[in-house]
């Protein structure tokens, strides 16, 4: 489903090379764990995936296609992907619900359907009745939550997720990654997941170690 | 998302909007009371009358020369009703730098249409020196009925004070025509001719008689010598480009507005690509908060020029003198501005936002 091959990317002009000839493949459903410490080119590979950077050389397929175009990298974010970050990103003007509808607006979708696949969701990470709520009156927990509800909404067949725990206290970085893992696993998703966490990491299917732009093992 | 994001930065939009509204009311209110100015003067030229006739080519109406014996001539022939001949001149008097004086006939229509607050229309005769005051008039000259009041070199016996709706009316003195002439040296000359056309006949029957017999003087209708009057014309354009001004010192509170707008919300902007929004959308996002931004404007600008003008007509002092003209073409002018100020202000935002790569931005800090 996702096929990596000998991918590079720099930035400052080349300067600073962040991945060095980086290849991997997963499978449709499967539970990947990307592991390694800070700077070791975890969450670029992530933005690489989703289209939100351009590597410098080697190829990204998606479904066995290259999303190149402009259109065809709003395509892939719109339906294929969903994207959760270490900090929540979450409009902190905005209701918990105002926020989640953000890719639905996008989309351009029904807001009948979207409103009630946002109660669904909301239900089952327990933040339903926290939805009309202010994102500055959540708990951390329950922003992050949020974000896994928001990143969902569009039903994306693959959820990129870049240390989703990583901003958490550890009784809610267990409640969060159970419930990213049960979502995923019940919708048949595919899962790609940036941690230093190993405990976490172990509880995917495959584990993948990074170091200095390449993977190790 | 666009109302949203307004609504959340309720003071960012507030101030952006007060920019606009201040460059709107500066402009409505330039435009109002200019065009109200030019509306009065052309209502003084007007009086029962379709059309004017003036001396060719000159800059203001103060010098123009029309031989009063043309006044005669004119209202002998079939396709005029009537012709009052009207000689405007500007004197000093004791405390009053300049004070307006128009030379009439009696029988014009323009003191009949007053109030008389003393003496009667009767008193006004042409044989005499008596003058007939605006009320703003006797009131700056201090006179009175029966009073003498001295003009220039003259003094002239006040035999009526009446209150007009005009206010360059009001505050003038009405002289019988002969007294006029003579007071400013135009003797057998006015400054136009107001001509009332004879039932079921055409303006252009009465220009072709003034081309054919006095091809120095000029005959128009009222709304080509509107159109057409230089002085009109400046003052036309001078309000057109002091709001213009204003408008675009507004426009730039706009531009600033959406500048920190996408300066300071963008992770939030990566954010929304991430979740699927495109280039397009992001771009229609901020010139849709622009244009919003500017109607609001435009809207309080329209309110606190209306009240403006209103407090202005209220004041004693400039009773009769202010009277605004705001209408819908000027509105719509406005609008016109503020959308296209708008726009101009949002490009630089919104260019910055499609610009703007995801993955770096929500890196910035």
């Amino acid at each position: 489903m996702i096929e990596i091959n000998d991918v590079w990317k720099s930035f400052d002009d080349g300067k600073i090379a962040v991945l060095k000839g980086v290849s991997m493949q997963v499978a449709a459903g499967e539970l990947l764990a990307l592991c390694g410490t800070s700077g070791c080119g975890k969450s670029t590979l992530l933005s690489l995936i989703a289209g939100l950077e351009d590597c410098d050389r080697g190829i990204v397929k998606i479904d066995g296609r290259e999303w190149k175009t402009e259109k065809e990298k709003v395509a892939l974010l719109r339906k294929e992907i969903g994207f959760v970050f270490q900090l929540h990103h979450l409009m902190p003007d905005l209701t918990l619900a105002e926020n989640c509808m953000v890719p639905v607006i996008a989309v351009g979708g029904s807001m009948a359907m979207a409103k009630q696949r946002m109660s669904e969701l909301a239900e089952m990470t327990g933040v339903a009745h926290r939805l009309d709520r202010s994102v500055r009156e959540l708990s951390g927990g329950e922003r992050q939550r949020g974000a896994l509800v928001r990143a969902l909404m569009n039903d994306p067949r693959i959820l990129l997720a870049d240390e989703p725990t990583g901003a958490l206290d550890e009784a809610n970085r267990e409640i969060v990654f159970n419930l990213l893992l049960d979502l995923v696993k019940k919708g048949g998703k595919t899962l790609v997941m940036a941690t230093h966490d190993r405990a976490m990491a172990d509880r995917c299917d495959r584990v993948l170690q990074m170091r200095d732009g390449r993977i190790v093992m | 998302m666009i109302i949203t994001n307004l609504r959340r930065h309720r003071v960012r939009t507030l101030i952006g909007a007060a920019g606009i509204a201040l460059g709107v009311a500066t402009m409505l209110s330039v435009v109002g009371l200019l065009g109200g100015a030019v509306k009065m003067f052309e209502r003084i030229l007007r009086s029962d009358a379709e059309m004017v006739v003036f001396e060719k080519n000159v800059s203001d109406l103060f010098f123009s020369n029309v031989d009063t014996v043309v006044a005669d001539e004119l209202a002998q022939q079939s396709f005029v009703k009537s012709v009052q001949p009207v000689l405007f001149a500007i004197v000093a008097s004791p405390d009053r730098p300049v004070v307006t004086c128009f030379g009439i006939r009696p029988e014009d229509g323009r003191l009949k249409k007053g109030e008389w607050l003393q003496g009667s229309v009767e008193d006004f005769r042409g044989d005499r020196d008596g003058i007939v005051l605006g009320e703003r008039a006797a009131d700056f000259l201090k006179a009175k009925l029966g009073e003498k009041v001295e003009l220039g070199q003259q003094s002239y016996p006040v035999v009526g004070i009446v209150r007009l709706e005009n206010g360059f009316e009001n505050g003038g003195v009405f002289m019988p025509l002969r007294a006029c002439q003579e007071a400013f040296h135009k003797d057998g000359v006015v400054s136009i001719l107001a001509v009332a056309l004879a039932k079921d006949h055409e303006a252009s029957e009465v220009k072709q008689w003034v081309q054919q017999h006095h091809s120095k003087l000029q005959a128009l209708e009222n709304d080509e010598f509107s159109k057409s009057y230089s002085q009109f014309k400046i003052l036309k354009t001078t309000a057109w480009v002091v709001g213009g001004c204003a408008f675009l010192l507004g426009g730039l509170s706009v531009t600033n507005t959406m500048i920190l707008s996408v300066f300071s919300r963008i992770k939030e902007l990566a954010v929304t690509r991430v979740c699927g929004f495109s280039r397009t959308q992001v771009v229609g996002m901020i010139f849709g908060e622009s244009l919003i931004v500017s109607l609001i404007g435009v809207l309080l600008g329209w309110g606190l020029s209306t009240g403006g003008l209103w407090l202005l007509r209220e004041v004693p002092a400039l009773q009769g003198y202010i009277e605004p003209r705001v209408g819908w073409a000027e509105v719509a002018a406005a609008t016109a501005l503020a959308a296209i100020t708008a726009i101009f202000g949002a490009i630089y935002p919104a260019w910055y936002a499609a610009r703007l790569k995801p993955a770096s931005a929500l890196r910035f800090e």
